[in-house]
């Protein structure tokens, strides 16, 4: 029977894989770059229409966050993946992916957003409007700022679990890390490239746990 | 006239009667399946968190250092890397485990790590003199912990803890890709096996059922707990 080095940590295939994970990586980080830019961007927008006083707008808004927050992202994927070629739209893996995964991660950061918002307090909206800003200045530079400033270490903490929301890629074929290391394993019938993509996560996001485990506790003194 | 056809092949593909009616019961009974694997990693998720924190409170560092470790790499790592490791790695040790059993112990220690961190954020929020008046009164270190201290952190966690666990017991969707047959499993068989998209609007449908619910929950919940001690 091989023993664990042999199986998880061989030094020879996890070099054999180094240039197959480092694509996987490259095509990990183009898709986080999509998927949190437009996230961050949608999110806001997303949250500003679920905060609005007007309830044609924001109500429809909610459901919408609700209904993205209540369906597994993986499903969502699937869903998009393989049940959108059906209605007759053609996507490259790589949109359906990034269309998946914005739709649900819009949502979250929306959720974030909306509790930003609504921690600042009237009085700053009411006195920016008072001095003569008009209400897109108010919001740009008056309300954001403050709400993103609340919330930051959540904000973070989503992006974190968008960076490991897109190893689900790997499920429909799309060539990022995961997907990589889990093909150099089935070639090589050896977990050592698994446990090398595990190492790259954790190299990527493990500055990031901390920061946030320590930002919470900031918080909290 | 065009609109309406094309209207009738999208409920044709996506809601077509027949295949509902043959899927049905198969997806019937893999939402039994998601439910209780949802069920059992909660419960034992949140309760090894819990232990977590405990032990982390009692300050030494052969007990800290790990439970540190533990919750830093589950809470850093994509849940779908761990199940993969365990399901294609292990058989090579000589460790063979089911697809739900990984599915389950995979989850639960992940939610159990961000469990740990909720339930020890909680813990050090408390200001000093609850502990001190908890001593003061004459109660042992276990008795404040359990009889002051907790209940407030506890009380603190509730709306990060009931969205983690949402967050976790989604993830049993990842069950699909090492033969679990839950509900996303059943579903894209059918839809490989009728050629038909219906199956996923059921997939959609049934995780609507489970998890909308849960999530209008946990709004309540945030509204009702947050930012009160």
């Amino acid at each position: 029977m091989p023993g664990i080095m042999e199986m998880f940590f061989n030094l020879d295939i996890m070099a054999q894989a180094w240039p197959l994970l480092l694509q996987g990586l490259w095509m990990t980080l183009r898709l986080c770059s999509v998927v949190i830019g437009l996230g961050l961007v949608g999110g806001l927008l997303l949250a500003l229409a679920a905060t609005s006083p007007r309830r044609w707008l924001s109500w429809p808004v909610m459901a919408l966050i609700d209904l993205m927050r209540a369906l597994p992202p993986l499903v969502l994927l699937i869903f998009v993946y393989s049940g959108i070629p059906f209605a007759g739209v053609e996507m490259s893996p790589f949109v359906a992916v990034a269309v998946a995964f914005l739709l649900n991660n819009s949502a979250y950061y929306a959720e974030v957003y909306r509790a930003g918002l609504q921690s600042v307090p009237a009085g700053q909206s009411e006195a920016a409007r008072a001095t003569g800003l008009s209400k897109a200045q108010m919001l740009g530079h008056v309300v954001i700022p403050q709400a993103v400033r609340n919330v930051l270490p959540d904000l973070l903490s989503n992006t974190i679990e968008v960076v490991k929301l897109t190893s689900l890629a790997s499920v429909v074929s799309l060539s990022e890390l995961l997907y990589q290391a889990n093909m150099a394993r089935s070639v090589t019938y050896n977990s050592s490239p698994l446990v090398l993509a595990a190492a790259i996560y954790l190299v990527l996001l493990w500055p990031m746990v901390r920061l946030v485990s320590r930002y919470q506790r900031k918080l909290a003194l | 006239m065009n609109a309406p056809a094309g209207f009738q092949r999208f409920v044709e593909v996506f809601f077509d009667g027949a295949i509902i009616d043959r899927y049905l019961p198969d997806l019937l009974s893999a939402m039994v399946t998601t439910l209780w694997l949802g069920a059992i990693i909660i419960v034992t998720g949140v309760a090894v968190g819990l232990v977590l924190a405990c032990l982390r409170s009692l300050q030494v560092w052969w007990l800290t250092v790990p439970i540190v470790m533990f919750a830093d790499i589950l809470r850093a790592l994509p849940p779908l890397v761990l199940i993969l490791i365990f399901y294609f790695g292990l058989p090579g040790l000589g460790v063979m485990m089911s697809g739900p059993l990984v599915l389950f112990i995979v989850l639960a220690a992940v939610l159990a790590a961000f469990c740990e961190e909720i339930f020890w954020a909680g813990l050090t929020a408390l200001p000093r003199g609850q502990w001190e008046a908890g001593r003061a009164t004459g109660m042992s270190f276990a008795q404040t912990l359990i009889w002051v201290a907790l209940p407030q952190a506890v009380r603190m966690g509730v709306p990060s803890l009931v969205n983690r666990s949402l967050a976790i017991t989604k993830m049993t969707a990842l069950g699909s890709v090492i033969g679990v047959k839950e509900v996303l499993a059943v579903s894209s068989s059918a839809q490989a096996m009728s050629g038909s998209a219906t199956p996923l609007t059921m997939a959609a449908a049934a995780y609507l059922a489970i998890f909308l619910p849960a999530v209008i929950l946990a709004r309540w919940l945030e509204r009702r707990f947050s930012w009160k001690v």
